[in-house]
């Protein structure tokens, strides 16, 4: 189903419009996960706007389906899609990480459109096994997503649940990892390599796809194409951390870094090329 | 593993249980999963997740009747927890049985952020808990789940102690709106005798089981029949012993607990936990923030070495027991 009558010219758009404002609502907070979130921009985009049934309408319908985003520290970029989507004002996140503000540094249930509270990492995976497994019991089609980031999958909880969704044969459950390649210390190669992460998800059973992660197209198409029937699919999505800005781009600072005002005008600048660009392709 | 369990009470207790006229129930685990068949077979939603776990949660008959409502999930208790709370946010009523020492230990992570702080309805069902494991050693031992949960925001804590609480708290569990934690040991119980003024089982209020003023003996989980047989043998002696089964560590019932501070001469509080957060001390706190002083101990196992043995070795050890208990009055009011 898509909520909207966004063409794919449309969608491009979009993401440029979501990094800008991701990256606003970081800096008006002075805190954020900057690197990871504009990394997992277009994944957001692709699942919101072309393959995710959650709209503000069928919330609170038992077979929608469900996005769990696992490496939760991206949470702003999440924020301003689910706010796109209707979820809420726009306005809301610029209470990012202000005193009792709902809109918090990791996922919460107290947003509209969040589905399960997370920020520890490997924690995703597991919950999303259990509601694949919901969907299968009850027999409807609900489809379960979640994101993962790369240097997450060093904790050991991801491989439990990726050996419990193959044998449980859940093939209602697209794993993402948001393959960005870097990590708080370094690049995740250096730092543990969990490489080579294919061979290591087809070894634990699933189907896995690797795509480039900042290509629309191909993202739809590694999140809606049947797989193997009984088969989780894994779709390794390879971005760059900072990806859209480009001093940030596959800069470790950026991990957590917040732009000063010369920074944030310089992105700004880059955005707005970015959308006059989109305009006269025309 | 295989040698047969020595007697949980001392040939004086047995006489006393006897005299009580308290009959032999079955252990609290196997009360927990018949209640818990009898629960799903009307209500579809209820589901058993186990780690390997369904022999030791006596869960094989539960698995074999309703197949499509037991997820097997292997020996991974984090894996455990997190799919458990995924059912639950999807309109499932899980119950999410392993060993106490893992749930509350390896998974305590999923219990906190997965279940407590998204706030779903699942129960985490801690078996063989305590010392129930007793000659296995410290790895299988859950002397710290009381304390590392009562740490924890929304969950609430039931250890019940005999085969009627266990039933009371298996339904009221399949029945909450927020997450509960169970926990239960593995040996036989007696059953104990019926709550004064026949206080129905609810979380959150205590349960009186014998009158007195001299001293109370609040009690919780499988320790709670010791004390039974505590009061009974003080009452021998002309000592009037209050005893109290506290089911619930959270939610505390704060009244029994001020009633037996401001009516009664000493307090003991009877546990199969370390000293350390668990029952005790919250009663202990209750009691001090309400500026209530009174003659007050703790019957746990101490923050030491625990030694090895079966359960009831432990329990003796540690004087758990008719005799042990009756001293720590004796010694509270000496």
């Amino acid at each position: 189903m898509t909520r909207s009558p966004l063409s794919d010219r449309d969608l491009l758009r979009k993401s440029i419009e979501y990094r800008r404002d991701t990256l606003r609502a970081i800096v008006e907070a002075g805190a954020g996960h900057t690197g990871g979130s504009l990394s997992c921009i277009d994944i957001l985009n692709v699942l919101y706007n072309r393959v995710l049934r959650i709209t503000p309408e069928n919330w609170s319908s038992a077979v929608r389906d469900r996005y769990v985003q696992s490496k939760g520290h991206s949470v702003e970029a999440l924020y301003v899609v689910l706010a796109d989507q209707g979820f809420y004002p726009r306005d809301q996140i610029n209470t990012l990480c202000q005193y009792r503000s709902p809109y918090i540094g990791h996922p919460t249930r107290k947003v509209p459109g969040i589905e399960m509270n997370t920020g520890a990492l490997g924690h995703g995976l597991p919950i999303c096994v259990g509601m694949a497994l919901a969907a299968q019991r009850d027999g409807h089609d609900a489809r379960v997503f979640t994101l993962l980031g790369d240097g997450e999958l060093a904790e050991g909880s991801n491989w439990e649940a990726a050996m419990a969704a193959a044998h449980h044969r859940l093939d209602n459950l697209t794993a993402i990892v948001d393959h960005n390649t870097l990590q708080i210390t370094g690049a995740t190669r250096d730092v543990c390599s969990n490489e080579p992460l294919d061979a290591k998800f087809a070894a634990f059973g699933w189907h896995v796809r690797q795509v480039n992660g900042h290509d629309l197209a191909a993202l739809k198409a590694a999140f809606t194409d049947p797989g193997p029937p009984g088969v989780p699919v894994c779709v390794i999505a390879d971005t760059i951390k900072g990806r859209g800005v480009s001093f940030m781009e596959g800069v470790l600072k950026w991990h957590h870094g917040v732009p000063s005002a010369d920074e944030h005008a310089r992105a700004e600048g880059e955005f707005s090329a970015a959308l006059a660009a989109w305009e006269s392709s025309r | 593993m295989s040698a047969p369990a020595p007697p949980m009470h001392s040939p004086a207790a047995r006489a006393m249980a006897e005299r009580l006229g308290l009959t032999m129930g079955r252990a609290n685990l196997e009360a927990y999963a018949d209640t818990l068949l009898a629960l799903a077979r009307e209500d579809h939603r209820i589901m058993a997740v186990t780690s390997d776990s369904r022999g030791s949660g006596k869960l094989g008959p539960f698995g074999q009747a309703l197949p499509t409502q037991i997820v097997e999930v292997g020996i991974a208790e984090q894996n455990l927890v997190g799919i458990a709370a995924g059912l639950a946010a999807c309109g499932k009523k899980p119950f999410a049985t392993s060993p106490a020492c893992f749930v509350t230990a390896r998974s305590l992570e999923q219990v906190k952020n997965d279940i407590c702080y998204s706030d779903v309805p699942a129960v985490v069902v801690g078996i063989s808990a305590g010392v129930s494991y007793g000659a296995l050693g410290s790895t299988h031992h859950s002397l710290h789940d009381f304390a590392a949960l009562r740490a924890i925001h929304n969950i609430a804590i039931v250890a019940p102690a005999d085969n009627a609480e266990t039933i009371a708290a298996v339904r009221l569990a399949a029945a909450a709106a927020h997450p509960v934690y169970l926990r239960f040991g593995k040996a036989a119980m007696h059953d104990l005798p019926p709550a004064i003024g026949g206080a129905p089982f609810a979380f959150g209020r205590a349960r009186a089981l014998r009158e007195g003023t001299d001293a109370a003996i609040l009690a919780t989980g499988e320790t709670v029949i010791h004390a039974v047989l505590a009061s009974a043998a003080l009452a021998e002696e002309g000592i009037r012993c209050r005893v109290v089964s506290m089911p619930t560590v959270r939610p505390l019932d704060g009244d029994a607990v001020l009633a037996a501070g401001r009516e009664c001469g000493a307090v003991v509080v009877a546990e199969e936990h370390c000293v350390h957060g668990g029952l005790g001390e919250a009663c202990a706190t209750l009691l001090l923030t309400s500026r209530l002083s009174v003659p007050f101990t703790i019957a746990a196992l101490p923050d030491a070495d625990t030694v090895t043995g079966s359960q009831a070795d432990i329990f003796r050890h540690y004087g758990l027991t008719m005799e042990g208990l009756a001293e720590r009055v004796r010694g509270l009011l000496r």
